[in-house]
């Protein structure tokens, strides 16, 4: 019997700025339950750094909240793609996989998952209501498709998904 | 400040996560000439009302959600002012080393993180390449070396930092009066063999920013360049001093405005101005006063005003930049860069320096003293000169905290450095590439703090709006991030 695949679920975002932290929230949800082979991560926003990890594993899933999306979540595959930055306080996940793929020679399959969120300009750890029910939408949908990563690896993600 | 009904206004928005959370403003004169230019960063204020209430000994912890790119710094910070509510004014060897390794990892890891994510597209493609090949998935496409040894020097700036906080990215490792824990042999093992490594690619990026300085002195001296004061921590001795040192500002020509100012001083010799326009305050040297003041924060300042620095190689390569400009402070934008390099090999020297001490290994890890109500910390952030003072009450908790963050000293240089290439490059009505492409390198050359950024899909553009004399919106350019 082969390893099961390495699965990376990156939900990144600011936890004290309100709905910012969908992301995180949604990879703590996540962790409790992961299985076997799923690392969950959940830094503030994505580094450099962070394309040799994605580069160690089988299949990537990154998490943020979405200020704009019309459904509660939302997941796409991603393709590695770069873009310039004024500042090194961003860096897009497409940017992270174009690393992987040029530095570390490893294009794994990615998705973004994108829950929508509604306060962003208070401090404060609270998601609003609204978000958190966007949040318990996406960890139910995601949830039992990290249970079995071999299907998720040859069902994608993103062609599964209705939005919900 | 308001401008007259005759201005037209050029808003440059270089956003937060958070639309509308910082912007840049520049003001035309009835001639379409540059009047003016101002950078606004809304979040920071905020914060401080956010912390008072809450108990001083949850600051250290508390204080890193104001960035996810430089926590280390905000914890460190936030601990010696704490230290100084609890009377502490001597941490143990220990506890003193410890700080300081953890606080040269985050150096080390953020400066690489800035050269070669923001700094290096720039210097090896030209502020005018085509905005798909300034950044640094091009790098990597036709340098895969120079790209994987910037990512290495940040993981392993990002090691240390988990050896001696004990996480990445938002920590613990120091508490009131010292650290929770020492460097075990097992984690001194781990970061030893790359150490050679790592000081060999610092010495190849020093070279890298000094070549091109020397290759394009025109270009350099002639971008974002202009006179101005500096201000940073010194030793006693007066060397480069990045975690617990004493004030030192010069002015433009060097000349010592004060010395050795003790940190729970500051506000006698700096003053903090609000302006109607912005929520950021603009400090200033009081001797000199809110117009002329202003002064520059970070590694250009740090590397101008200190007169030597306490490791070998690093010396030698701030010999090498002071000799560009005859030993006068050297005041260009673009130099950031080359004395962010000298820094990252100092942080690379002492990281070495500390990993060899045995003190690093003790068991004697916190102190205590008697009971204040009000302390100033102050460190050296890789972007700056970073400042906490708080207040506590009978109950321990904070009553006030002013935090003084490296962006907020920076703010009237980025000013004059947007300013500096809208004068240049802005083309009448029209806001071109050509603009948004220098106003983006010059901004990188200061990388300004986004405290508190959130991050949300989508929502960090830098946005550049030029609006007429009615302030109707008549172009607008938008890009965005990452």
């Amino acid at each position: 019997m082969s390893d099961p695949p390495r699965v990376l679920l990156i939900g990144y975002g600011n936890p004290g700025r309100g709905d910012d932290g969908l992301g995180p929230a949604l990879a703590r949800a996540i962790a409790g339950g992961a299985a076997a082979g799923v690392t969950v991560e959940f830094p503030y926003q994505l580094q450099v750094e962070d394309a040799q990890t994605v580069a160690a594993h089988d299949l990537v899933v990154f998490a943020d909240a979405d200020a704009a999306a019309t459904a509660s979540f939302t997941c796409r595959r991603l393709e590695p793609a770069g873009r310039p930055s004024w500042t090194t306080h961003a860096l897009a996940p497409a940017a992270v996989l174009a690393l992987a793929r040029d530095v570390f020679g490893a294009t794994p399959p990615a998705f973004l998952i994108g829950v929508r969120g509604y306060v962003f300009d208070d401090f404060g750890e609270e998601l609003s209501s609204r978000a958190q029910e966007n949040l318990a939408a996406a960890v139910a949908w995601l949830t039992p498709r990290l249970r079995d990563p071999r299907a998720t690896l040859l069902d994608p993600l993103a062609a599964s998904l209705t939005q919900g | 400040m308001a401008s007259s009904a005759r201005t037209k206004r050029v808003v440059i928005e270089p956003v937060t996560r958070v639309e509308g959370h910082g912007k840049v403003t520049i003001l035309l004169d009835e001639n379409d000439e540059v009047r003016q230019a101002r950078l606004h960063i809304v979040e920071f204020r905020g914060f401080e009302r956010f912390i008072q209430g809450r108990p001083f000994w949850e600051l250290p912890v508390l204080v890193q959600r104001l960035c996810g790119i430089c926590p280390v710094s905000h914890h460190l910070c936030a601990a010696k002012a704490v230290d100084g509510i609890i009377g502490v004014d001597t941490l143990t060897p220990t506890a003193d080393k410890m700080r300081r390794l953890m606080h040269y990892g985050q150096i080390f890891q953020s400066h690489a993180l800035h050269f070669f994510h923001l700094a290096s597209p720039d210097l090896l493609f030209g502020f005018d390449a085509e905005p798909a090949k300034r950044n640094i998935i091009a790098l990597a496409a036709e340098n895969r070396d120079l790209a994987r040894q910037g990512i290495l020097m940040r993981r392993y700036g990002q090691e240390i930092i988990k050896a001696t906080a004990g996480k990445k990215v938002h920590g613990t490792g120091a508490i009131p009066g010292g650290i929770n824990k020492n460097l075990t042999l097992a984690e001194r093992d781990a970061l030893l063999p790359e150490l050679d490594q790592m000081k060999a690619w610092a010495r190849e990026a020093i070279d890298l920013a000094r070549g091109y300085t020397e290759d394009h002195l025109d270009l350099v001296t002639d971008f974002a360049s202009f006179d101005s004061n500096h201000l940073g921590l010194v030793t006693p001795a007066g060397g480069l001093e990045l975690y617990d040192g004493d004030l030192r500002a010069i002015d433009a020509d060097g000349a010592v405005i004060f010395d050795h100012v003790e940190n729970d001083r500051y506000l006698e010799y700096l003053g903090e101005e609000v302006r109607s326009w912005s929520y950021m305050k603009f400090p200033f040297i009081r001797s000199i006063g809110p117009e002329e003041g202003w002064y520059r924060v970070g590694p250009l300042a740090r590397v101008n005003l200190c007169d030597r620095i306490d490791t070998p190689e690093a010396e030698a390569a701030r010999r090498d930049f002071k000799a560009m400009t005859g030993g006068r402070p050297n005041h260009d934008s673009m130099a950031y860069h080359w004395a962010r390099m000298v820094e990252t090999m100092h942080a690379i020297e002492m990281i070495e320096r500390l990993l060899n001490d045995p003190d690093l290994q003790g068991t004697d890890l916190v102190v205590s003293g008697e009971r204040r109500d009000e302390a100033v910390g102050i460190i050296e952030a890789p972007r700056g000169t970073l400042f906490h003072h708080y207040r506590v009450d009978e109950n321990d908790q904070v009553t006030m905290a002013n935090l003084i963050v490296s962006t907020t000293s920076n703010n009237e240089p980025m000013n004059r450095a947007v300013e500096a290439v809208a004068r240049k490059y802005l083309n009448k009505r029209e806001i071109t590439e050509g603009l948004l492409n220098h106003v983006e390198v010059a901004i990188r050359a200061y990388d300004p703090c986004l405290s508190c950024a959130t991050h949300a899909l989508g929502q960090m553009p830098l946005r550049v709006d030029l609006l007429d004399h009615e302030e109707r919106l008549i172009s607008r350019v938008e890009r965005e991030a990452g």
